[in-house]
């Protein structure tokens, strides 16, 4: 109990160096963001798996003794073994080398693709939304006539004009796929351009570029992100898809789809030359698929406490 | 006369990841059978979570009512109701009207549909006769055309007439005790003026009682016959509605009263403000609560939590200048609205 | 409020005439936010417009800093018509004029650091730089009652009455002569309410500014304005000095708007007879000719339903819009 003494009663009044002390800690909008992930035990388990490909990509083909193109025809079609950890193909070579290999392409394609959507589309959508009217009505017609388009028409015709390789595909890729982005962005950023702060930052003078990329698409990064999560892994199928069809990466550069071309081809007897590269595959777009939709909770901003 | 609701020592925090958020800390009051009430502080003085655990709606977790707080309404005590019991109390014993009369009525339901829906759940009634009733309660509400507009959407309805329709809903199963979280805060004025006119009416009508939630010390002036400030989670003051406009003793209701311009007075100097902010509730202060903004404060306020003083039967204050040991210090408000220098 | 106060000389630093601002909803139906609102703040004065919503206040204000482009009608700031104005002349006139919003919570970028929501304005009109740049933010922050480690923290660490402080400072900081201030501490509770009132009468005081104070709540328009102007369905229907307002209403919806505020005092409060307005505010889509008041009024007239009241003096610099005078 405190010691209730009559020297405690004078007046002293308040000081107020504390009145506007903040005790919280500083916590800025991606700290919490990152708080909320963790708490999403699926997320993060996807994010280490993919952290987990990823390193393996990058540095098997470094230091694996075996060379992804090197053939050896004394070991044709072997199951796994001790030496051979995925076993080998009909060309001897070894599976496990090049399934990281081919990862690399797979990956490279997907974020590299991604990225080059995303600058595109962010520019496109957030000109068009930002600017409305007639602008946006135009910009969008044109977005929808590039999106009818069959895009596989579209990517079987480049691939026939361009030399066959990764960048071609990516271009491939990318030609139509941009205006998903766009149309997310231009949403966003009509529906975000009537915020009081953007009204602000006009009213103090800033320009529309200023006001486009230093306040409005700032603000959409959490949709942005997700999308990429969400895209990059279509980019791998797509590949798959298009490696499938014959028009992807050249022999001895390989990529998951085209290891899964060659796999299926001797699927009966070998299915080991399947499983390995499909189950990458399978792996790589699930983990990503579900840190998407981790990342979606953990970035929207109305759910934050 | 037996109370209406007791509430005894209530303490209620959040757990929140940044840790645990006292929201109120420890309150005792009453209310009798058809007295209003008004529950006056600022944001985050735990008047609205004080409203929502009269009425069971507070999720736990990540709420949590502490042990050693008692609610008792009509001698039961609804900390301990099951969900079965709590449904039954909330809609027909006890109702509460929400500030925002846009996002709190269903767009998707007629409104006279609404208002049955209460009837029809706590009265047994059948539909057609909820329906009925549903109108009647429009008409007690003073909308017009009661019957063609119980076939209308809310959308269809003013943010004024939304809020009636509100009260009507809340008012169908005629409750015992009406809870209002600032009904009228986010209404035009002159239709502020008509639905505070119209709770007085349906007041004195049905007998309900009214614990108004509010920091708008007019609305409490004209509707309010007692009146509890609160401060930080605590009660630093109580008394009926003269006690407190005209013998106000906390330094908080000092400096609220004086904070509000006055429309019938010639006022020249500025308006008092009370420096910074209130404190932040996840590590509440050790002593008074308002002591590092009160120009009044001693070294045990710093210390301890005031003890509270019996002013008169109705007049209680939670405030150290109470104390046998503490200085005098008239009171700088009161009677006329005189200002003090803050 | 003594020291200030104006002789009847001042200079007009802001005149607006006949101005309109409609808006198309819809196919046919036409939004009448502004209709014909004329008035003149003088330098160094609080021009208080009050209203209940959808009376166009916000508009008002809007329009005249060039937010909404205008139907028709001049604004005329310092000599320079307003409306016509190139680019760069746009620029300067967003270095005199700014502007205070109501949602403390929407008018901050949720992404930007304090510190930077204040120095945009300075970044945008190129005034400081570096170290400069860094002090003057830190002296505007200190200037609305806050610290220097408030420059790094975001948005939604601060209270509401702490984030309208930094609303304020950002206005501030491009060294405006004009603030419009539109609602600036309806969102905020009663004791912030005179904190941030009472900060922005110091800063008036100390620079000489000249505001343009929005609200529907009276008693608060009343306590900082100089005069006052009552707007109802997008028309001015009464204008004068504030005592004079508040002590002799004219107009029966000036009337009846006083009327309806609650006043903290219990003995008067229950001895006032107040005037109840029957009915609902009517929408400002499409509206019918004549007083735009005319349908809750009580002592309308024949002529109230066909010709609009124009605004006369009928006073000394107290005007009415109303057919009774």
């Amino acid at each position: 109990m405190v010691d209730v003494n009559k020297d405690k009663f004078v007046i002293i009044g308040c000081k107020d160096k504390d009145a506007e002390a903040i005790v919280r800690p500083n916590l800025s909008f991606w700290q919490d963001a990152w708080r909320r992930l963790k708490q999403n035990k699926v997320a993060i388990l996807s994010l280490g798996i993919l952290l987990v490909i990823i390193v393996l990509t990058i540095f098997v083909p470094i230091f694996s003794k075996q060379d992804f193109s090197e053939q050896n025809y004394e070991l044709l079609n072997q199951r796994p073994s001790a030496q051979h950890w995925f076993g080998t193909d009909n060309l001897g070579r070894d599976l496990f080398v090049r399934v990281w290999k081919g990862g690399r392409v797979s990956l490279i394609i997907g974020f590299v693709g991604t990225f080059i959507e995303l600058v595109v589309g962010c520019i496109y959508g957030g000109i068009s939304g930002y600017f409305g009217g007639k602008v946006d009505m135009v910009m969008m017609r044109i977005a929808e006539v590039v999106a009818s388009v069959p895009y596989l028409l579209v990517v079987i015709l480049l691939l026939l004009v361009l030399p066959k390789g990764v960048f071609t595909l990516i271009l491939a890729l990318c030609i139509t796929g941009w205006v998903g982005i766009a149309r997310l962005i231009r949403g966003q950023v009509m529906q975000l351009k009537g915020s009081e702060y953007i009204l602000a930052a006009k009213a103090l003078g800033a320009n529309s570029s200023r006001v486009l990329f230093k306040h409005l698409i700032p603000n959409t990064i959490g949709i942005i992100i997700v999308y990429m999560t969400m895209d990059v892994p279509g980019f791998i199928f797509d590949e798959a898809f298009l490696s499938f069809l014959g028009l992807g990466v050249q022999s001895p550069d390989t990529s998951w789809g085209a290891l899964v071309f060659e796999g299926q081809g001797v699927m009966t007897n070998h299915p080991h030359e399947l499983i390995f590269p499909a189950l990458a595959i399978c792996l790589t777009v699930l983990a990503f698929n579900l840190l998407g939709d981790g990342l979606r909770d953990a970035l929207d901003p109305k759910l934050r406490q | 006369m037996a109370k209406l609701l007791e509430v005894r020592d209530l303490r209620v925090s959040y757990h929140t990841y940044a840790g645990e958020v006292q929201s109120v800390r420890g309150i005792s009051f009453d209310v009798d059978k058809g007295e209003s009430l008004a529950i006056v502080g600022e944001s985050g003085c735990g008047k609205t979570v004080t409203a929502k655990t009269i009425i069971g709606l507070i999720q736990t977790p990540p709420g949590e009512i502490k042990k050693g707080s008692s609610v008792h309404f009509d001698g039961k005590d609804i900390l301990k109701f099951t969900n079965k019991e709590l449904e039954q109390y909330r809609g027909s014993e006890v109702s509460m009207v929400f500030q925002d009369p846009m996002t709190s009525l269903n767009p998707t339901m007629k409104v006279g549909n609404q208002i049955a829906e209460s009837l029809i759940i706590h009265n047994g009634m059948s539909k057609k006769e909820a329906l009925k009733e549903a109108v009647k309660m429009l008409e007690l509400v003073e909308i017009p055309n009661a019957e063609s507009r119980a076939k209308q959407y809310p959308h269809e309805f003013s943010g004024g007439m939304r809020q009636r329709v509100m009260i009507a809903i809340a008012l169908a199963c005629n409750p015992k005790l009406l809870l209002a979280d600032e009904p009228t805060t986010a209404l035009d004025v002159t239709i502020q003026a008509q639905i505070i006119d119209l709770m007085k009416d349906l007041q004195k009508k049905l007998g309900t009682a009214i614990i108004l939630i509010t920091h708008d010390l007019g609305v409490v002036a004209d509707i309010a016959k007692n009146v509890i400030v609160m401060y930080s989670g605590q009660i630093v003051e109580r008394g009926n509605t003269d006690d407190i406009f005209y013998y106000p003793q906390h330094p908080y209701t000092w400096a609220l009263l004086s904070s509000v311009p006055r429309l019938d007075l010639n006022q020249k100097e500025d308006l008092t403000s009370i420096q910074g902010t209130p404190p932040d509730l996840l590590a509440p202060p050790v002593g008074c609560p308002f002591a590092s903004r009160c120009n009044y404060c001693m070294q045990i306020c710093r210390e301890a939590i005031p003890e509270v003083t019996e002013i008169s039967d109705t007049h209680k204050v939670q405030c150290w200048l109470h104390h046998p040991y503490a200085p005098k210090v008239d009171i700088p408000i009161g009677n006329g609205g005189n200002k003090i220098v803050y | 409020m003594e020291g200030t106060r104006l002789s009847t000389n001042q200079k007009e630093l802001l005149v607006v005439k006949n101005l309109k601002k409609y808006f198309r909803v819809g196919s046919k139906s036409i939004l009448k936010a502004v209709d014909d609102v004329s008035f003149v703040v003088k330098e160094g004065e609080t021009l208080g417009l009050v209203g209940e919503s959808g009376c166009g206040k916000t508009t008002t204000g809007r329009t005249i800093l060039g937010m909404y482009p205008a139907t028709s009608g001049e604004v005329i700031f310092d000599g320079i018509n307003v409306q016509n104005l190139d680019k760069r002349g746009k620029k300067e006139f967003s270095k005199r004029a700014q502007i205070i919003f109501q949602d403390p919570y929407a008018s901050l970028n949720p992404r930007m650091t304090v510190g930077d929501i204040i120095g945009e304005g300075i970044d945008i009109h190129h005034l400081y730089t570096g170290k400069e740049r860094t002090e003057k933010i830190y002296e505007l922050l200190g200037s609305v009652g806050l610290n220097k480690e408030h420059a790094s923290r975001f948005p939604h660490e601060f209270s509401g009455g702490q984030r309208q402080r930094v609303g304020i400072a950002r206005a501030f900081a491009v060294e405006p002569d004009f603030i419009v201030c539109d609602e600036p501490i309806s969102a905020l509770d009663v004791s912030i309410q005179a904190q941030v009132v009472n900060l922005l009468i110091k800063l008036q005081r100390e620079k000489g500014l000249t505001y343009l104070f929005i609200a529907h709540d009276l008693s608060m328009v009343k306590h900082i304005s100089d005069r006052v102007g009552v707007m109802y369905l997008g028309t001015l229907v009464e204008l004068a000095s504030s005592a004079e307002l508040y002590k002799k209403p004219l107009h029966p919806y000036t009337q009846a708007l006083l009327s309806a505020i609650p006043i903290p005092d219990p003995d008067i409060e229950r001895s006032r007879q107040r005037i109840v307005l029957e009915g609902d505010v009517p929408s400002p889509i499409n509206p019918k000719p004549g007083c735009r008041f005319r349908a809750r009024c009580k002592y309308a007239k024949p002529i109230c339903s066909e010709v609009m009241p124009e605004l006369k003096e009928v006073d000394k610099d107290h005007f009415v819009a109303c057919h009774l005078y």
